[in-house]
Parts: structure tokens; sequence; C-alpha cells
């Protein structure tokens, strides 16, 4: 038997050299694949962070609030403020129409009398605070207070702009005018209590500071590489999928399928001979994305994945995620009939799987109901299991139970695979 | 509506067993169950003494099947298909690699055996075909249409070679549409047609068993009729 299982490992290996379009599909295409998304991924992030953002001011107020404002957003690091285009101010309507042609992807408008009408707004508010406390003096007589109605700064976005860029600015642009607001309650404050010498403290009393994950001392810092090398990688060897059932539907449709039928071997022994070739190839297909990642990315401007310490862990989560991969091929094989039906639908069910997995979009960024779903794609448990080593510096022990669900969907696919051939065969 | 009905056979040890009949007679079909790929749904059958229900895995190292279909990875050499497929009738080192030269060698293909099978022509293809099923030297050797498309030199040689095999000990059982071919190389003969088997005999005894044949396809059109056999 163990001859027999090498002669069929030989002979798949063999197959494999002789077809360059599999080699490129299996070997070439992954490369391709984590080096592009990595570097987008990257530079998009680079775009937003590195690079400044231009955007519209509309200043209907002249006063104070908007030259903080204006003041406030030159000197963030994400924005240069534009206040005027072809020399002429802009307006509200100028500076609609430029951001939903998507010239521009953000504009704010701040309304007419904003500063003064704050001041009066804040004064009034004090003032009652003041009195209340009885600390006016009695003598003075009680002006009508004026009416001051809520104002609202308006911001246009470019439609194109995606949801999450938005909530970013209109978060930080609300910080601003927050900021503005609560400075200006404590000047009024100090004016009306006549203590213009004393000084408040104005900074910020609570702040926060991130924690960044120590391993051996040293800080890792999660970057754009160490997400998306081990989520694209984990594509590509589901993408092994698509090889292995054509490899499987071609052997049917030559006939070496019948003929093997008909020799003393069982087809255990043909599907474990399949399985060490292809998880051979998972593994190279490992270490080429691996060693792109370490040895290539820093001289393409992308950080070096950080893989020190987790060799042995990842190596065994990519085995078995290979494992998962290599089931699935194997009863897509199985039962297709043909290469078009095999090719298709392989190819878009990893697409599937990796959507649902959270090879795109963050599980946790997903609905309620997408969340536990994402439970049931084996290239869910795979990412998470590499996350859990490279990301979390978890133990052998701990991703036990995520490469034990990717070793039993191996073994159900190929059990299933396994039982619709003999019942198909059944003699 | 069966494939085969009420069919009764006994093929003797040593004979060249042909099995004849219009395209849609249940040839192919028969082949198939005699070789354990298709379930019969009733009846009973054993190869040497032993049947498939108990005796599957010992079937398979007792017969060979070179079937219709070049049944070979086109993209590995001849050597390479027929290393692969010896191993897995349980051949192994040496002895595989001598039987592979020298079946190569006596079929013609030795100077090809580094070659790809998809560069071979119809006539090298089918010969390597043969090979592959006779490896292992079966006592039983199933073939169906192992003539079919290929040119006269490759059609002798392939009959030349089977010759040597039953007078070796082989068992033979054959399809074919060559009845010209069936009459020389047969020893026994059955035509089948509509699943049932209407006559069978040596090619001699069936012709001079119906009236004014001379050679096997009169007997085949007398027992089979002139109508075409289309069918989808």
């Amino acid at each position: 038997m163990i001859y027999k299982i090498w002669m069929s490992v030989v002979k798949e290996f063999l197959l494999l050299k002789r077809d360059l379009g599999g080699l490129i599909i299996l070997f070439v295409m992954p490369l391709v694949l984590v080096i592009a998304v990595t570097l987008i991924q990257d530079s998009t992030f680079k775009a937003v962070t590195d690079s400044k953002l231009q955007i519209l001011l509309v200043d209907n107020d002249k006063g104070s609030v908007s030259k903080t404002v204006f003041e406030n957003l030159e000197k963030s690091k994400y924005f240069t403020v534009v206040t005027q285009i072809d020399n002429k101010p802009i307006t509200e309507e100028i500076a609609k129409e430029n951001v939903y042609k998507g010239k521009f992807q953000l504009a704010i408008v701040i309304p007419e009398n904003l500063s003064s009408d704050l001041q009066t707004k804040v004064e009034q508010n004090v003032e009652k605070i003041v009195s209340n406390l009885g600390l006016t003096d009695s003598t003075s007589t009680a002006e009508p207070q004026r009416i001051i109605k809520e104002k609202e700064v308006k911001l246009y976005f470019d439609p194109a702009v995606q949801m999450s860029f938005k909530n970013a600015v209109m978060s930080s642009i609300d910080k601003m005018i927050s900021q503005i607001e609560t400075k200006s309650i404590y000047s009024t404050f100090q004016k009306q209590l006549g203590e213009e010498t004393i000084d408040f403290e104005q900074k910020n009393f609570i702040t926060f500071k991130e924690i960044i994950p120590r391993i051996n001392n040293k800080e890792v810092r999660p970057n754009s590489v160490q997400h998306n090398v081990p989520a694209w990688t984990l594509f590509a060897i589901f993408f092994i999928v698509i090889p292995l059932s054509i490899n499987i539907v071609k052997e049917k449709s030559q006939g070496t399928f019948v003929r093997l039928r008909t020799n003393p071997v069982s087809n255990l022994v043909v599907i474990i001979g399949k399985t060490i070739t292809y998880s051979i190839i998972c593994m190279i297909q490992f270490y080429m994305m691996v060693a792109v990642a370490v040895f290539l990315f820093p001289s393409i401007g992308l950080p070096s994945l950080n893989i020190e310490g987790h060799f042995l862990l990842t190596s065994v989560v990519a085995l078995f995620s290979g494992f998962a991969a290599i089931g699935f091929g194997i009863l897509l094989g199985t039962i297709a009939s043909t290469q078009e039906q095999s090719a298709p639908f392989g190819a878009t069910s990893v697409i599937i799987l990796a959507a649902i997995g959270g090879v795109w979009v963050p599980v946790f960024a997903m609905p309620k109901i997408m969340q536990y779903i994402a439970k049931s794609s084996p290239m869910n448990w795979g990412l998470e299991a590499f996350y859990d080593v490279l990301l979390r510096n978890v133990s052998f022990v701990e991703i036990i139970p995520r490469i034990s669900l990717l070793f039993l969907f191996f073994i159900i696919t190929t059990s299933i695979a396994l039982f619709y051939d003999k019942k198909k065969r059944a003699v | 509506m069966y494939s085969l009905n009420n069919v009764s056979l006994n093929i003797n040890e040593g004979q060249i067993f042909g099995l004849l009949g219009p395209n849609g007679a249940g040839k192919t079909t028969l082949i198939s169950m005699l070789c354990g790929l298709v379930k019969s749904t009733s009846g009973h059958f054993t190869i040497d003494g032993l049947d498939y229900q108990h005796h599957s895995s010992k079937i398979k190292k007792i017969i060979g099947v070179v079937p219709q279909e070049y049944a070979l990875y086109p993209t590995l050499t001849a050597r390479e298909n027929l290393l692969y497929f010896g191993s897995m009738y349980g051949l192994k080192g040496s002895d595989l690699k001598d039987k592979v030269i020298e079946t190569l060698d006596l079929l013609g293909l030795l100077k090809f055996a580094d070659k790809q099978v998809q560069t071979f022509s119809g006539g090298m293809k089918r010969r390597v075909n043969l090979i592959a099923g006779i490896l292992h030297n079966p006592k039983v050797l199933f073939l169906d249409e192992p003539t079919v498309g290929v040119d006269v030199h490759s059609k002798k040689a392939i009959i030349d070679y089977l010759k040597v095999l039953n007078q070796n000990g082989t068992t033979i059982i054959y399809t074919s549409h060559h009845l010209a071919e069936a009459e020389d190389f047969c020893s026994h003969i059955a035509i089948l047609d509509q699943g049932q088997i209407y006559a069978q005999d040596t090619p001699l005894a069936l012709i001079e068993s119906t009236k004014d044949a001379r050679n096997l396809e009169d007997v085949f059109i007398s027992l089979t009729g002139k109508a075409l056999r289309d069918d989808i």
C-alpha cells in the first residue's frame, strides 16, 4: 500500500510538473495576489495618513470659530483646507457642486454668525448659572434675552466616499467643535466671574493610549502585512480546490479513473496520494508567500512580515488549512462531471468562503447574522488561527480547537466523496 | 427494459472469447459487469471460481482490463504511465521496470518510452493502453474494442501479441466490430443482440450451422438482421 501511495504521489507531481497553467495558478497567482493586495491596502492606508486630503471650507461666519476650525484643520495631518477656487471665495453652491462631482471628497460649510451666536448663547447660559448661584451684581437690571437658534455646520461628502472614512471625518470634526464650545464656556465663566487672571486648565483631563502587545519584550505593532499575508495566503491555499477538482474530473473523463477502478487499489489510496501531493503544494505556497513577505516586501516599501517565533505554529495552521481545502477539492472533483462544472463552482465557492470567513471584511464588522455564518467557514477557522498565532501570540494548545475544525472538515468532505464514489460504482 | 437479459456464458480457461454484436447489443455492459465496473441487478457470475461480492480484490488481481478509450495520462510518458499502472497491480522495483521495457519492446514502442503519450498516434496509444492492462500477467484479460481506429500495422502487432499472451495461458475475452478479425483471432464467439445471446460456438461451427454463410459476417447478418441500430 505504501508503494502504491508513493507512486500515486510521484504521478501527481509529474502531472503537475507538465501542467504550466496549473503551476501558474498554484504558485505564481498567489504571489501576485498577496503582493498586489498588500501594496494596494498599504497605499490606501498611506493615502489617508501620509498624503493630505484637500477639503473645501465655506466660511460664512468670518469669526473666531471659523478661524479656529481653519487653524485646527490646517494643523491636522489629514487635511489641507481650500477656501478659494480660481481665486474666488467658495460659496455653498460651488462647494456642493465640486464635492458631488467628485472633485473634492469633503466640504465644510460654517454658518453665518456662528462665532457671535455661540458666544451669546454661552454667555446667556453662564449668566443663568452664575445668577442662580447668587454671584451676580443685585443692582444690575436683567435685560431681556435674545433667542439664539441652534446652528448647523454642514458637511458635504463625495457620494463615492466610503462610510468608514465618512464616520472618521465626522467624528474628528465633532470633536473639534466640542473643544471650541468647551473653550468658549471656560472663557465666559472667567469673564462672568471677573477672574480673568485665573487660568482654567483647558487640556483634556481624560486621555487614552493604545497598549501595543509585546512579545519577548518587543512591541508587536500590527500592520497591513501582518493582516494581509495570512488572509491572502489562506485564500491562495483554498484556491487549490480548482486544480485539484479539475485533476479528479480529468481522471474521470480520460478513462484513467475507470482503469484504476479495475485495478486492485482502493480509492482511499488514490485520495491519500492526492492529499499528500497537494498538502506539499500548500506548504510550498505558504513558504513562498512568507518568504516574499519577509524578504521582498521591505524592498518594495512594505513592512516586513514579523514571523519571529511563530514559524512552526503558522506552518501547522497552513498545513491544516491545506487539508480543509484539499477535502473540499476532492469532494467537488468527485461530484462534478465536467471541468466546466468544477472550475467555476470551485472559484466561486472559494470567494464566498473567503467573504463570509472575514478575508475581506473583518467578522466583527459584519451584521450579527453574518457573524454566525462566518463561524461556519473553514477559511474563518484558518484565518483566526493565523491571527491567534501571529497577532495574539497564543500557544499550540490554544489553536487546537481551530485546527481540529479544519481537520474535521477534511475528514467529513473526504468521507462524503468516498461514500459518494462507492455508491456510484457499487458492484 | 434491461441492457442484458438471460445471458448465460461459460468461458473456459485458455479460450479467446469474442463478444460480437451490433451497436447497443450490450457487449460493453456485459464486459463492464465482468470487470466489476457495473453492478448487475440480478444474476450471478464467477471468474476463476470467485465472485465480486466476496472476492473483489482477488478478482482484480487476476484480471486485466483494456478499456475502449485510451485510459492513460496524456502528459506522462509511456514509461511513466506503465510504471504507475503496474505499481497499482502490486508490481515494484526492477520486476516492474523490466516488465515495462520488455512489453514496450515487444510492441515496438521502446524507443518512444520516454515520449509523452499525447504525442503518440492512435495506434501507439492503443498499444500502450494494452500494455497497461497486461503488465501483471493476468489470468483473464478483458479487451473492449482493442483495435478500433488503428492502422493495419498496429492492429497486427496487437493481435499477434494477444495470441502470444493466450499461448502463455491468458484467457482473453474481447469485443469487436471487426468480424474478419474476430473470425481469425477467436477460438469461441458469442453473438449478442438486444441484451441476449443469439448464438455461441467456435467461428467455424457458427459458419457451418448457418445456411448460405461463407464467413462470420454472413452469420452475423443472418442472426441480427440488416436493420440499422442507431440509437441515442
